[in-house]
């Protein structure tokens, strides 16, 4: 590939984004595959090239009518593949594995296509703050375009036909992106949490699946694609689950800045202190007091410091994303903990 | 040697074989799963009986091939496989993904359970549809608001209604399409 992914953060500038307090990213996916193919992982390399041929010659049409961007994800620099994930356009498998895969990307970068992740093809969506509902409605536009180019194995039984038969019937996987900091520090995460695995979400960390809660950030999705329509499942997202866990945080945080404001203030502003000033600063650390700064931002404490900004700067530190801003050395081992601070210093002053 | 369990890598001790609408699928559970699903084990372990009356066996009686065993609990077989990638339910286990497509329809019954375990007991898609499934679909509809119905109609003991819910059954099935 000639040109480099673009370090520009598209798809993460909404200042305005809907209870973008609490939701940092909403995300819609669809599991495809083609009729005529062995699944991914029972293909051979020549099969899948064939996906890959097959699907870039169709028309895909929606977001990709007027560009569309390939990306040829086995031949392309490791630094790509990461910077990719790090801007979840590509799953971690789909950054490691060697057979023939490409994802395509919007212009916008609000929607890309895996072909030959788990399965065949993975459509995703996503867009800053809570906009399932909005999303959803673009994705099954977008689903019907391609399907008039490209045949899906369907079943009448069981619905569109998976690799993994936690996908199977209508493919989707809805997911926001919540940040809980004020559940956290009155401590009933714990009991939040609980009663989402009661409801049958999958509650994950930063980037997904095995990651820990870094800055309590908390990423919640639906576990069941079967027995229940898409609309079914994006309003109970939409319209049940998230509001509510919006809703416990907003208490949580109005409880805090009633028991204690002093302390809150000290908490936030002590962390955008810390990102004003310091020389090293390791990925986790930077995830920490960003996310604290962005409560502080949130609820006023902080001023003159957009929270579009610092969604920005949580995507920015990673480490890709570093090295393609800073030029600074990517891999194990290396330290990036001085570009990292002196990045954030300059952005934040 | 004894096939394993649909749902696990246990020996299965219960071998069914349910014959729907004409077409014939095996089932095979282990003690555990066997008791899960609502068989009963008598005795030492050895006489095994379904607990109640089965919906397979109100099937059995007026579907097409008379001569398949309900229970038998022994049955030397090989494995079955889908004839297009070859996978077994075995291998499935292995990998937890499918082979291709038509493993779900070559091995459906079987998928259907696993299927159940892993969306909350749902096996029937209700959601949107590609264009060119959409006869599929109706035909598919209806059979499965028939087959909730006559489950319905047999835990009521409803016997007459569940008669003539098969009759609605095996008039829908499309000749072409038995095995
Ligand atoms: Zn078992
Ligand atoms: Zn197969």
């Amino acid at each position: 590939m000639n040109n480099p992914i673009l370090p520009t953060i598209a798809g993460f500038d909404g200042a305005d984004a809907p209870l973008g307090d609490c939701v940092l990213s909403s995300r819609v996916r669809l599991a495809r595959n083609l009729v005529g193919f062995n699944f991914v992982s029972r293909a051979s390399p020549e099969q899948l090239a064939d996906v890959v041929h097959r699907v870039q010659s169709a028309r895909l049409g929606g977001p990709f009518e007027s560009a569309v961007r390939w990306v040829n994800v086995q031949s392309t620099t490791s630094l790509d593949r990461l910077l990719l994930f790090e801007r979840n356009l590509i799953s971690r498998p789909f950054v490691e594995s060697t057979h023939p895969r490409c994802v395509a990307i919007s212009a916008d970068e609000s929607t890309s296509v895996m072909v030959n992740e788990e399965d065949h093809l993975r459509l995703q969506m996503l867009a800053p703050g809570m906009q399932l509902r909005q999303l959803s409605e673009r994705m099954f536009v977008f689903d019907g375009a391609i399907e008039r180019s490209l045949e899906y194995a369907f079943h009448p039984r069981f619905g569109y036909l998976t690799a993994c038969t936690t996908n199977v019937g209508t493919g989707i996987r809805v997911s926001a992106m919540l940040h809980l900091p004020g559940l956290a520090l009155v401590q009933e995460l714990e009991k939040v949490q609980r009663s989402a695995r009661e409801l049958h979400l999958a509650i994950r960390g930063f980037h997904g699946e095995g990651t820990d809660a870094l800055g309590d950030f908390y990423q919640v999705s639906n576990q069941t694609t079967l027995g229940r329509s898409e609309q079914a499942i994006v309003e109970q997202f939409a319209g049940e689950i998230v509001p509510q866990f919006v809703a416990y945080e907003l208490a949580a945080r109005r409880t805090l800045l009633e028991r204690d404001p002093a302390a809150l203030d000290d908490r936030v502003q002590r962390a955008l202190g810390i990102l004003r000033s310091c020389r090293l600063l390791s990925f986790e650390e930077s995830i920490k007091f960003l996310a604290r700064v962005r409560l502080g931002v949130s609820l006023g404490r902080i001023s003159g410091v957009p929270r579009h900004l610092i969604d920005q700067l949580l995507l920015a530190v990673q480490p890709a994303h570093l090295s393609r801003a800073t030029g600074c050395a990517l891999g194990n081992g290396r330290d990036d903990r001085g570009p990292r601070a002196d990045f954030i210093r300059s952005s934040l002053r | 040697m004894q096939p394993t369990c649909d749902c696990c890598s246990n020996l299965a001790v219960v071998h069914e074989t349910i014959v729907v609408e004409g077409r014939r699928s095996e089932v095979h559970l282990c003690a555990e799963h066997a008791a899960e699903r609502g068989y009963l084990l008598q005795g030492d372990g050895d006489s095994l009986l379904p607990a109640g009356l089965p919906l397979s066996k109100l099937l059995k009686k007026s579907a097409a091939d008379p001569a398949a065993p309900a229970v038998s609990s022994t049955s030397a077989r090989t494995p079955k496989a889908c004839s297009s990638c070859g996978m077994t339910m075995a291998s499935l286990r292995e990998t937890q993904l499918v082979g291709c497509a038509e493993c779900y329809r070559a091995l459906e019954e079987e998928l259907a359970i696993l299927i159940g375990r892993t969306q909350e007991g749902a096996t029937t898609h209700a959601g949107r549809h590609p264009m060119h499934a959409a006869k599929l679909i109706d035909r598919a509809a209806v059979r499965n608001r028939l087959t909730r119905d006559l489950r319905e109609a047999v835990s009521r003991e409803e016997f007459e209604r569940a008669a003539r819910i098969r009759d609605e059954m095996l008039a829908l099935s499309d000749p072409s399409e038995a095995q």
